[in-house]
């Protein structure tokens, strides 16, 4: 392997100025540092755990597709895995001279704040999406504002800001429209290839310079938590205090980025966030792409993988199930030596997965459903958005010429352990003629299947029930011809 | 000079005068994020901060408290217990001494603060915190009131009776009865900024607490009572809360208490500054109810009688569960006039955090009660529960008959009820719905929609009559700029706007001359709470009467000097005409300045007229009443429960409202809170009493996706309040949360819809997915079973 450069610092621009960090703690929050060492208090916490929005803040990129700014909590965001980032927070925005920005004169103007608390979040990822889509629809925005909790508005006046922001100014005449070619070229130069290594003793960070780097430190230092997006490991620290040195940041790392289609495979590299899969999900598996927009809130989707999805091995995690159930594979890597298996088998037990000591979560290759095939995944839960699963089942099915079932593959999320297969139900189905009698007597098998438990989501009898029932929706969605067999956002009755 | 513009002295109206929309002061700052909050405040220099320690039993006798480990830790300073505490342990608003800042002896919730650590930071302070070997002897403990029996089992204070007619025989004597129960969820706040104080010691005994307080008055009293010291040593200030909905209308002072003791004893400035999770574990909630209900009526649907057992959750300690489960029962009649009713409420004692003020304050579950009978009602006599509502209303104020007395004995002379209905069934095209929908549910197997209109009338006035008072305070400058000052806090409402706008309007000159100040006690003592929806009432009359004060000696300054009689003193825009000529307000001061004029004044205000007789039950409880309406349709997945608000219509009373904009503002997020309280807010204890929806990622608040698809919001244009209140305006606070009713009963009209509408849904609240979909499969069994 080529020998690789380390720095001790972190580097990024925040606003407009370059910033070069050489003591930077490895569980540092990006809203702390904000707060409490640059004094800049405009970003608010809220729940410092990624689901109100109240410090949402932008984080600059450079990716295949160019610099992109993307919505981000930054109570979970670590310091450490800004390298090579432009950080833009609330006290960034400026309209023309003494005038406000268009999206912070629409909130005005449009009596968006109340008690104001939630408002920079707001601004923020309404600006991160006004920058991409000017002229937004409203299941653009709300899907946008998602991960931003309004307590005061009831959001209808923040909604009508939110149309109205374009009246107020262009965004390609915005300062990071117009700073664009500048911006690109200073995280350009801050990408010198070099891995960073920062602290000492029981408080140590790195990032590796790319994912051969990564596997090779990795190896090394196999009891480091790895983290990707932060989404889950950032309420480690913010919850449970936990000590999570030495950490190993993987956001954003050449080589484990890239999501790409051969021969009907998409393979999702494991530092691919759920925004990055989104595009090319939406268009290849839809109902994936469906499932995607409801995962997290838009921050949440910006920093988190779905191989961090994966390789959490959370009973509760919603990539797991559909991919299961498309017949994906998952590609395992430690140092040089890579296997795949298939990612049903990687869940082992609560908390167990097929993962030795140094080895992590190299990528996922998921098959694209043929024409024929039938595929769809529904999700339950309390409250439609940014919620987490009471129960999901994931559906892929397979009819012979005659109208019976060549092929089925079900598996359930919130319902078992681990994401799990509902085997006998499948076995119930096989071969029978896809009808409304089968079905129904397939749902008879689903307590072999599953034992749920009882939480704060949902109750064993309700999951048990709401599982089951999915399968009839899954029969009424195959066979109906455009009755609605789910209750839909999209649009008024 | 001053940079700003001069004022414009040819206007024909001034800038900002009451009855305009006006952007909230504060709207440029909050969306700029310069708007400063206690957070953001810049530290006095060495100021500490503080990690608590919560209990981690629900019920239990302190056996060992060792907090070596956690004095050890890094950048530790102090611990406090409850042996810290100079004055005396209790931060109860009630006087019941039952509310410690720190455990005494026993813990009585899980998450109940046992002490506090101070550390040089707030991340030291929380790591710390966790370091605490404590021993507990773990003790019975009652984790619900569902099982409770509420005329047996332990209170927590007085329980109140309204009595009215002979309940008990008009129900026995009625053709049709129906007794049932309902259970009703409580509700977090979810005021974005959680509970945050910082206190900055001072010379001798005093501190100044900048404390998240909706109760600065409140907070100053049982911080002086904590640290053992007289009021007068203690100043709180606030300039505006991050949101407080009636979680910090008591739920403040106990972080108050601990950063002044701590400040005090350590002679540095200390922030508390809760977590989240902690927030949410260990202060107040909205209390959840269990309704017992027996009515009697006729066959047309009509109620003769009924009677109500309103048993609530108060937690450990009483905090303000009396007057909340007094709330309940003034609002068990909503709209409806109960020809005989009997009602009693059950403060029960738990061993849960102790349940506080949340926006409505026990009125909006007291209304939800009142619409389950009228519910029970309809099916009971198959028609359309709009039309029993319709049946059932109080009178309308021009043609009062016999059926305007409250169970309170309060004559309802102000019922506008039936035009608001009327006029929203029209615009919201109820009927025409009501058949679409009935033909859609006839052709969809698994999707069932769902409509329902319900009304809203509300009481206000706090019904503690010494809390019906304010003061406000305004100085004029002698460049003729105002400084505005008075008793109520800002959490968002527009309070302070609307007060300035009724300055402004008193003395004629533009909004931009009347400055909002913080509030604090040092300027305006005695203060309520700015709570029951009473903050622009009663600070706007107070504020209005210190700028007539000022006005008034302007007035006769002017008649004096210019030699004109008084009425030819007149305030104009900007400019007041004397006789006939026209100075400049400016002027005017200038010129009253130097002749020695006193430009200060303070302002008062009673509310007049209202009395209340709590051991008779019976008295002038309220000033006047907010009315409205609210029509809302859903979708209901009848398979999984999961359902979507399709649309809804609003028409609010806001009398001749101050401000519009504002106002639509708190109808528009006031149904969304209420909605999300009988939807997806649900609270959940496990089977230890440990809460487990203690933050966002398991509690589930309303998003822009769940608002309605739809969503029309109207004021009443020609309503204006009976009474002669502020420019005849009414309270908006509180009255709008229970037009999330609508939604409930549209979900429960949807569920219906599986039962041919023959078999009352009962559908409990929160109206979860789970609860919905449990409530169909039993209207499906209830079906085939009476079939």
């Amino acid at each position: 392997m080529a020998k690789v450069d380390t720095r001790n610092e972190i580097r990024f621009i925040l606003n407009g100025r370059d910033v070069a960090l050489s003591s930077v703690a490895p569980d540092a929050t990006l809203l702390d540092w904000l707060r409490l060492d640059r004094s800049l208090r405009g970003t608010k916490e809220g729940c410092a755990e990624g689901d109100c929005g109240a410090c949402t803040v932008l984080v600059g990129k450079l990716s295949a597709a160019g610099l992109v700014y993307e919505s981000v909590n930054a109570c979970i965001r670590f310091l450490g895995s800004l390298d090579g980032t432009h950080v833009v927070t609330i006290e960034h925005l400026r309209g023309e001279p003494d005038k406000l920005h268009p999206v912070q004169q629409a909130m005005v103007d449009f009596h968006g704040s109340q008690c104001g608390f939630c408002t920079p979040g707001f601004v923020m990822s309404l600006y991160g999406l006004w920058m991409k889509s000017p002229a937004p629809s409203n299941a653009a925005i709300e899907k946008a504002l998602q991960g931003n909790l309004c307590r005061c508005t009831g959001y209808e006046a923040i909604m009508r800001a939110a149309h109205a922001i374009s009246s107020y100014g262009k965004a390609a005449r915005d300062p990071l429209a117009l700073e664009r070619q500048d911006i690109t070229k200073r995280l350009q130069a801050l990408h010198d290839g070099a891995r960073v290594e920062i602290g000492t003793g029981g408080k140590r960070l790195i990032v590796p310079a790319d994912a051969d780097d990564f596997a090779a430190v990795f190896e090394k230092e196999p009891t480091a938590t790895v983290v990707a997006g932060s989404t889950d490991v950032g309420l480690w620290v913010t919850k449970h205090m936990r000590d999570i040195s030495p950490v190993i940041f993987i956001g954003n790392l050449d080589g484990l980025g890239g999501i790409v289609e051969d021969k009907g495979v998409i393979s999702i590299g494991a530092g691919v966030t759920y925004t990055e899969a989104f595009s090319m999900l939406s268009k290849r598996i839809p109902a994936l792409g469906q499932l995607v927009d409801r995962i997290g809130g838009e921050q949440v989707r910006n920093m988190g993988t779905i191989g961090g999805n994966i390789a959490n091995g959370s009973p509760i995690g919603d990539t797991p199930p559909p991919l299961i159930a498309l017949g994906a594979r998952l590609t395992l890597r430690k140092g040089k030596e890579r296997r795949t298996i298939p990612l049903q088998d990687f869940f082992i037990a609560y908390g167990k997965q097929d993962r030795q000591p140094g080895e992590f979560v190299e990528a996922v290759h998921v098959p694209v459903p043929a024409k024929d095939v039938k595929f769809a995944v529904y999700k339950v839960t309390k409250r439609r958005d940014e919620d987490i699963t009471a129960t999901l089942g994931a559906f892929c099915l397979t009819l012979a010429g005659d109208g019976t079932v060549a092929d089925i593959r079900i598996a359930y999320g919130g319902m078992a352990a681990t994401p799990k297969r509902a085997s006998t139900v499948e076995k119930a189905l096989m071969g029978k003629v896809w009808n409304e009698a089968a079905v129904e007597a397939a749902m008879a098998e689903y307590a072999s299947d599953f034992t749920p438990l009882t939480d704060m989501r949902a109750t064993a009898a309700y999951r048990a029930l709401a599982a089951k029932n999915l399968l009839l929706r899954f029969y009424v969605e195959t066979t109906s011809t455009g009755a609605p067999f789910q209750v839909s956002r999209s649009e008024a009755a | 000079m001053n940079k700003h513009a001069a004022p414009n002295l040819k206007a024909e109206k001034i800038v900002g005068g009451v009855a305009t929309d006006q952007r909230h002061d504060s709207a440029h700052k909050h969306v700029s994020g310069t708007a400063v909050y206690i957070d953001d405040m810049p530290e006095p220099a060495g100021t500490l901060h503080v990690g608590l320690g919560l209990s981690k039993v629900t019920h239990g006798a302190l056996k060992s408290v060792d907090l070596s480990a956690v004095r050890a830790a890094p950048g530790v300073v102090d611990v406090l217990t409850c042996a810290d505490v100079p004055g005396e342990n209790d931060v109860s608003p009630s006087g019941m001494h039952d509310d410690p800042v720190l455990a005494e002896g026993k813990v009585q919730f899980f998450g109940q603060p046992i002490f506090a650590v101070i550390a040089e930071t707030r991340d030291a302070a929380r790591r710390a915190a966790r370091l605490a070997r404590i021993e507990y002897e773990e003790l019975p403990a009652v984790l619900g009131i569902w099982p409770l029996d509420p005329v047996k089992d332990r209170l927590v204070t007085t329980p109140l009776t309204l009595r009215r007619g002979d309940a008990t025989a008009a129900i026995a004597a009625a053709p049709r009865r129906v007794k049932g129960r309902m259970k009703l969820g409580g509700q977090d706040h979810f005021y974005l900024e959680g509970q945050v104080s910082l206190a900055v010691p001072g010379e001798d005994d005093e501190v100044t607490v900048y404390c998240s307080t909706q109760g600065p008055s409140e907070t100053q009293h049982l911080v002086s009572h904590v640290l053992g010291v007289p009021s007068h040593a203690v100043t709180v200030e606030v300039r505006r809360m991050g949101g407080g909905f009636g979680g910090k209308e008591t739920q403040a002072n106990q972080c108050a208490a601990i950063a002044a003791i701590a400040a005090k004893k350590l002679k540095r400035a200390v922030k508390v500054r809760l977590d989240r999770d902690e927030d949410m574990t260990a202060t107040g909630k909205r209390h959840d109810f269990a309704i017992d209900y027996d009515v009697g009526f006729d066959d047309e649907g009509k109620i003769l009688g009924v009677d109500f057992m309103f048993a609530l959750n108060a937690g450990f300690s009483a905090d303000l569960s009396g007057p909340v489960g007094d709330r309940a029962l003034f609002h068990c009649d909503n709209a409806y006039f109960y020809p005989n009713v009997h009602a009693k409420s059950a403060p029960l004692y738990t061993n849960t955090v102790s349940n506080t003020a949340f926006r409505g304050f026990g009125g909006p579950q007291g209304m939800v009660g009142a619409e389950r009978v009228i519910d029970e009602v309809a099916f009971a006599v198959g028609k359309d529960s709009l039309e029993i509502r319709k049946l059932n209303f109080y009178d309308p104020m021009e043609a009062i008959g016999g059926r305007n007395v409250t169970p309170y004995h309060q004559k309802v002379e102000d019922c506008i009820i039936q035009r608001i209905v009327a006029e929203l069934e029209e615009s919201a095209n109820y009927a025409r719905r009501r058949r679409e929908i009935q033909a859609f549910n006839a052709n969809s197997r698994f999707i069932k929609r769902g409509l329902a209109l319900t009304p809203v009338k509300f009481g206000i006035s706090f019904t503690k009559t010494e809390s019906n008072q304010a003061g406000a305070l305004v100085h004029v400058y002698a460049d003729g700029s105002v400084h505005m000052n008075h008793g109520g806090t800002e959490m968002g409402q527009g309070l302070h706007l609307k007060v300035a706008q009724v300055v402004a309007e008193e003395f004629q000159i533009d909004l931009a001359r009347v400055k909002i100040t913080a509030t604090t006690t040092a300027k305006v003592p005695n203060t309520a709470p700015t709570a029951a929806s009473s903050g622009a009432d009663l600070n706007g009359m107070a504020a209005q009467d210190a700028a007539r004060q000022i006005r008034k000696r302007l007035t006769d300054f002017a008649a004096e000097k210019y030699q004109v009689p008084v009425d030819q003193v007149v305030f104009l825009p900007n400019r007041v005409r004397i006789g006939n000529q026209e100075i400049s307000f400016n002027d005017l001061v200038r010129q009253a300045f130097v002749a020695r004029v006193q430009l200060s004044a303070a302002g008062f205000y009673k509310t007049p007229k209202i009395h209340w007789d709590r051991s008779k039950g019976q008295g002038h409880a309220f000033y006047y009443y907010a009315y409205g309406a609210a029509c809302s349709e859903v979708s209901v997945d009848t398979l999984t429960g999961e359902y979507v608000v399709e649309r809804a219509d609003i028409l609010h009373d806001c009398g001749r409202s101050l401000n519009r904009a504002i106002d639509i503002g708190q109808v528009e997020g006031g149904f969304i809170q209420g909605m999300g309280w009988l939807t997806t807010e649900e609270l959940w204890w496990d089977d230890k009493g440990r809460l487990r929806t203690h933050a966002p990622s398991t509690y589930k608040i309303p998003l822009a996706s769940d608002r309605p698809k739809i969503f029309n919001v109207a004021l009443t244009d020609w309503s204006q309040a009976y009474e002669p209140t502020i420019h005849r305006s009414k309270a908006v606070g509180e009255p709008p949360l229970p037009h999330g009713m609508s939604v409930l009963h549209a979900l429960s009209d949807a569920v219906a819809s599986v039962a041919e509408h023959r078999i009352c849904p009962r559908l409990d609240a929160p109206a979860t997915p789970e609860r919905v979909l449990m409530a169909i499969e039993r209207l499906k069994k209830e079906l085939k079973g009476g079939a």
